[in-house]
């Protein structure tokens, strides 16, 4: 039975500093939490699935980690920027355009707007949709800890699902990093859902492609979950796409060697593992057709 | 405890809370900003938004310390002095409140989202407002009357969408709002959670968590120990009968021997605060012996099924239901042919979005004692001495409430009072007891008044639903196109007790052959006990169970003869003169040829095509009629009472009141019984008050089921008011006139016997248009054409707030909503598994209306509340096959199954999202 009255945490701190919010973990030595929205947390504890933590390290109101920046060969995303601000974001929309759309596809628009990136990251769920965009941009996050800060590739952070190698009692993920799409390429995401209850993703995909002036493809990122525990990197179409022409054939044994290479599962009142390699077969060369539309679009890839 | 700053709605504010605080909590207990409501603390229903910074979030799950410092702004913030804001107007305009309860919610989003879009130059679209409300749900109106509102208030001119009715007299047939529409666009409304007692406890519920099972002991002692902890009680405590029921007597109070369903309730606690109760409960120590459950209706009639009720003679039989007309072999005989089809529908949730509370006041309470006062609209007048255990509950049968909780009591009735409070939605879902005996004892046990407010969780795991159903349908027609016999079985799933098993069953029995004169028909149903979640009413009550099956054996039989599916209905229609299975002539109300002209002629505009393809999409038309009795009927006595007041002021003008203890979920029944009131009094229904639903203070309305509180409460009201009217005649100026009048509606027969069995029928046509991914098999509803024969339209607003929020409903039947059990135990445990239609769902809707008068109704009215639920689903389902080829049999669709069947060419889909299991075989007329 679900507890709604019984506390979900005892302290709450809203850290001004990263050195701040790494103190907050090492004093609470594994009973505190770093939260973004807290929504998933919140929901977690109520329903019993996580127990009721000491104290809440709200990482949104650390100065300066709260904005979107433009810098040299990235585009930096604080920790405290919500999936509302992602959505908002003409720098994401312009240059980071999957992110843009899978960021946009999660929860409701509340949630969305308590809601953090690195909240979704840092949670490593199979198909967390904010994650699977940043992993087809190659994203990276940076983590701060007692020892200083490092920057890791995404594929990197994941042990499993609900786990990354962020050290939860000790880390804080402070920003997250991609390099903007350039001329000559594109992204996107697309995600298969059902009306009914347990609202997950069926599929949820994104992709990365960069076109040579000849149309072949010279650089393909292709991300999706849930296929294994973690939001997965297909590499093996990944290769396949390079040296192609961004074409439908291309795309579409794309799709064919992706199937191959990935386990998709069946999940009970979710979907089927046929019905999942079919949403796969027909949405990824889809979803390249549309990262290479806008690669080629005039003016730019800002569709 | 810790400092915390905020503005809230313009005001500075400083308190210190714990820091473990969520901002709904702080709002709604140290703020006593009880505008903002809390549907289900999981952040899924969005009825607790509320702005921080001016945008919206979910305050359930919102920390109250991330709002330090930040400016929030809640429903209460937006009337100024009186005026409402655009929005607030806007609601009301439109009819979009019904229940009330998500109303903060969503004017709160809305808000949020017309703001953002001034902001940026931009115009608030229909678009706009599906990505802004997506998660701000509303259970009652189906969001179409939302969204105009909300187009309205963002500057649009928006024209108001009553559907065209039967000029208005007086007051009848005028568009109105519900009289307490304004309490709640401005979050003054008080549902029960709202109210505070001086001294009050906290009361929570052990449940049995298993499925079925013995109880060798109960162990309280722990728990009783527990600081803050002032009773704990099991069934040794109760000290009247330990059984309840509507119809059976067969529901324990508390559990003492056995288990039934996972619901059930083993132990109560009342504590100083929610915490402590939580607490306690963990301590109580149960040692059960598991059993072997019962998880459905077929395999709980095979002869080894495990008994839920032992020593029944019957098994876990609770019916059997029987309607035999004419001879059906003959009837199959004459037809050329003939379809014979099995289908399923699933156990569906209320999801009334206010889940249960009851407060229960102990005789003899003085608030004084505990160093306070009642706050004022707690109870009426004298009556706030609270002489005798007084529940406040949002309850569906205040009257049953009262008996019910007097038995348990071991008092007479009289010793009890109900006090109906705001219902935050029904549905059929809030007619049992839930909370109401539990309050009560607890009450009286610590003479202090005692809240049992359930979570959203508990509800779901507690209340009942609706019946699934297993049905086999055999409908047999001539080359001409006439039907010639229909025959049919159902098994229901029950649950673990009886509940209103065998009203809800008898109805989808009768009504198995449709609104049609078949000559020839033979229906068996079986009740059954098992070891789900009793099953009861719901919107529909069986009727859209037995619809489904019998409007999609119609489309297959049309198909099969050639004849177009319109035209065919129409020559099978009931009309004046025809018999129903039941055997009862109709005489008079019919409209459903009417009904059915009135959608074809709006479906078949100059360019209509049944179906047609349009960018990887296919798109079709399904229709489907229904019907529905008004009343109780069968036999039982159909009564109400209403009295009516009327003050005669020259100064200040003549003013009413009604008092019936019928009850308002959000249907609009006070607006109702205003207009009949003041029709006959010839003053505006703005000067009657309508007071429900308080047992001391008003008559019995009966029941709030059966679409039935039009038509005999509207009755009580209308007469009695005719009667007043006669009075005033002879009046002196300042007199004050009270006539009540016992209303009892004519009188019906039990099924089997010859004669009537309803007084009226309600008749209805639907059509939709769908919308069908070639490349996933999702579902779409874009347009939905109704046309509904109700009588007479008393109020054309709160009218058409039925009728789209019973189609939406039924959209939700049909592609979203399965209550799901595994052995007994829900799957279904949290809302986040249980998807209502959401605004992304809500199609255009056009709503015709046709009036064909009863004769012995108000005014000519019927009832409405659940017609609209009936028809939608195999609308849906026939227009799915017409674009598919794919024939629906298992409700809710799921797309996985549909694309696999489309892909395959394959004709038809027996699995439905949730079931794991094919349809099991039904045999004609027999058990297993």
């Amino acid at each position: 039975m679900t507890n709604t009255s019984t506390n979900s945490w005892n302290h709450y701190y809203t850290p001004k500093t990263v050195t701040e919010a790494v103190e907050l973990l090492r004093r609470y030595d594994g009973r505190a939490r770093v939260i973004g929205g807290g929504t998933d947390l919140a929901v977690e504890i109520r329903r019993g699935l996580h127990r009721p933590v000491e104290a809440m390290v709200d990482a949104t109101r650390i100065a300066g980690l709260d904005k979107i920046s433009r810098e040299t060969d990235y585009i930096v995303i604080g920790c405290g920027v919500t999936h509302s601000q992602i959505v908002r974001s003409e720098l994401i929309i312009r240059y980071g355009t999957c992110l843009s759309e899978s960021c946009s596809v999660i929860g409701g628009p509340q949630v969305r707007n308590v809601g953090t990136l690195a909240g979704n990251v840092a949670h490593a769920l199979p198909a967390g949709d904010g994650t699977i965009g940043l992993l087809a941009l190659g994203g990276e996050i940076e983590v701060a800890g007692t020892d200083g800060t490092r920057w890791l590739p995404v594929e990197n952070s994941f042990r499993g699902p609900g786990k990354s190698f962020i050290d939860r009692n000790r880390e804080v993920l402070t920003r997250l990093r991609f390099r903007p799409t350039a001329e000559r390429e594109g992204s996107a995401h697309h995600r298969v859902m059902r009306p009914q209850g347990l609202c997950l993703p069926i599929i949820s995909l994104a992709v990365r492609l960069r076109l040579g002036d000849d149309n072949t493809i010279s650089h393909a990122r292709i991300s999706m979950g849930p296929v294994g525990p973690v939001p997965y990197l297909v590499e093996a179409a990944m290769d396949a796409l390079l040296g192609k022409p961004a074409s439908e054939d291309a795309f579409v044994n794309a799709a064919e060697i992706a199937l191959q290479s990935v386990s998709l599962r069946a999940s009970k009142y979710r979907a089927s593992h046929e019905y999942r390699e079919e949403m796969l077969r027909t949405y990824l060369p889809r979803t390249l057709q549309r990262a290479a539309q806008r690669a080629t679009a005039a003016g730019g890839h800002d569709s | 405890m810790s400092r915390l700053h905020m503005t809230v709605n313009g005001q500075a504010v400083e308190l210190d809370v714990p820091e473990s605080r969520y901002l709904s909590e702080v709002l709604r207990k140290d703020l006593q900003l009880t505008g903002t409501k809390i549907g289900c603390n999981e952040a899924e229903c969005g009825i607790c938004s509320v702005l921080v910074d001016g945008t919206p979030v979910v305050s359930c799950v919102y920390p109250a310390f991330k709002a330090q410092g930040a400016s929030i702004e809640t429903i209460e913030s937006l009337s100024q002095d009186g005026a409402l804001h655009p929005l607030q107007q806007a609601f009301l305009d439109h009819g979009a409140v019904q229940c009330g309860i998500c109303t903060p919610g969503l004017i709160m989003t809305s808000k949020a989202l017309i703001d953002e879009k001034r902001a940026a130059g931009e115009t608030v679209t229909e678009q706009h407002i599906q990505v802004a409300l997506k998660d701000t749900y509303c259970r009652c109106t189906g969001y179409r009357s939302v969204v105009r509102a909300i187009l309205q208030a963002s500057g649009q001119d928006v024209p108001a969408d009553f559907p065209v009715t039967r000029p208005a007299g007086k007051a009848v047939g005028k568009a109105l709002p519900n009289p307490d529409a304004r309490a709640k666009i401005t979050g003054e409304a008080r549902y029960t959670d709202d109210y505070r007692f001086p001294g009050m406890l906290h009361a929570r519920t052990k449940r049995a968590g298993l499925a079925h099972a013995r109880i060798r002991s109960i162990d309280t002692a722990a728990a009783r120990e527990l600081p803050g902890v002032r009773a704990v009680l099991t069934h040794a405590d109760v000290p009247g009968r330990n059984l309840h029921g509507l119809v059976t007597n067969d529901w324990p109070v508390l559990c003492g021997d056995k288990i039934r369903y996972a619901g059930d309730a083993v132990a109560i606690v009342a504590a100083e605060t929610e915490e402590i109760a939580a607490a306690a409960l963990q301590l109580i120590d149960v040692d059960y012996e598991e059993l072997p459950a019962v998880s459905d209706a077929i395999s709980a009639a095979r002869p080894d099924a495990p008994l839920v009720h032992d020593g029944r003679r019957d098994g876990n039989l609770l019916k059997h239901i029987k309607v035999n007309k004419g001879d059906v072999d003959a009837g199959f005989d004459a037809a050329d042919v003939i379809v014979d089809q099995t289908y399923r529908t699933p156990a569906t949730e209320h999801l009334f979005l206010e889940p249960e509370c009851s407060i229960a006041v102990p005789a003899g309470y003085n608030p004084e004692s505990f160093g306070g006062t009642c706050e004022p609209e707690a109870a009426r007048g004298e009556t706030a001495l609270h002489d005798k255990t007084t529940i406040y509950v949002g309850s569906q049968i205040p009257y049953q409430d009262r008996d019910q909780t007097a038995v348990a009591l071991g008092v007479e009735a009289e010793a009890v009072r109900v006090v109906a409070t705001l219902t935050g939605g029904g549905f059929g879902g809030k007619e049992d007891i839930t909370g109401q005996i539990h309050a009560a004892l607890l009450a009286e046990k610590t003479q202090c008044p005692v809240k049992m407010l359930y979570s959203r969780q508990e509800s779901l795991l507690v209340h009942p639903k609706r019946h699934a159903t297993v049905i086999r349908i055999r409908t047999g027609a001539t080359n001409a196109g006439k039907l010639t016999a229909v025959e049919a079985t159902l098994y229901g799933d029950g649950g673990a007790y009886a509940s209103l098993s065998e009203k809800v069953l008898t109805r989808a029995t009768t009504h198995a052959a449709g609104p049609y004169d078949v000559p020839n028909v033979k229906v068996d149903c079986f009740a059954m006990y098992t070891n789900n979640a009793p099953a009861g009413a719901f919107r529909g009550f069986g009727v859209t169970q037995s619809c489904f099956a019998v409007e999609s054996n119609m489309d297959r039989l049309a198909e099969e003869l050639g004849i177009d599916a319109v035209e065919f209905r129409r020559r099978n229609a009931l009309d004046i003169g025809s018999v129903t299975s039941t055997g009862q002539i109709m005489r008079e109300s019919v409209g459903l040829n009417e009904c059915i002209d009135k959608v074809e002629q709006d479906m078949r505009s100059d360019d209509f095509r049944w179906t047609w393809e349009e960018d990887g999409r296919r798109f079709a038309w399904g229709l489907a009629v229904g019907y529905k009795n008004t009343g109780l009927g069968g036999g039982a006595p159909d009564k109400a009472g209403a009295e009516v007041e009327v003050r005669l002021d020259p100064d200040k003008g003549t003013t009413a009141e009604v008092r019936t203890s019928s009850a308002e979920m959000g249907q609009g029944l006070p607006a109702v019984l205003a207009a009949c009131v003041a029709e006959e009094l010839d003053i505006p229904s703005s000067k009657v008050n309508v007071l429900l639903g308080d047992t001391d203070y008003c008559p019995d309305g009966g029941p709030t089921t059966a679409s039935r509180q039009t038509f005999v409460s509207g009755n009580a009201a209308r007469l009695a008011a005719r009667e007043a009217a006669r009075k005033l005649a002879g009046a002196g100026a300042h007199d004050t006139i009270v006539v009540r009048h016992d209303y009892e509606a004519p009188a019906t027969q039990p099924l089997g016997a010859p004669g009537d069995m309803h007084f009226a029928f309600g008749f209805c046509a639907q059509a939709a248009l769908c919308e069908i991914d070639l490349q996933t098999g999702e579902v779409h509803v874009r347009r939905v054409i109704a046309a509904h024969d109700v009588g007479r339209a008393i109020n054309p607003l709160t009218l058409a707030g039925q009728i789209e929020g019973g189609i939406v409903m039924c959209i939700g039947y049909t592609l979203t909503e399965h209550y799901i059990q595994e052995q007994g135990k829900p799957w279904t445990d949290v809302m986040a598994r249980y998807k209502m239609p959401s605004i992304t769902h809500t199609p255009i809707i056009t709503s015709h209306i046709v009036e064909h008068e009863v004769s012995s109704g108000p005014y000519g009215a019927k009832g409405v509340g659940e017609l609209p639920s009936i028809p939608t689903s195999a609308a849906i389902t026939n227009a799915i096959y017409r674009a598919t080829g794919v024939r629906v049999r298992s409700l809710p669709v799921d797309q996985d199954e549909l694309l696999r069947a489309m892909r395959a060419g394959a004709s038809e889909v027996e699995l439905a999202w949730g079931d794991l299991e094919p349809i099991p075989a039904v045999t004609f007329g027999g058990r297993q």
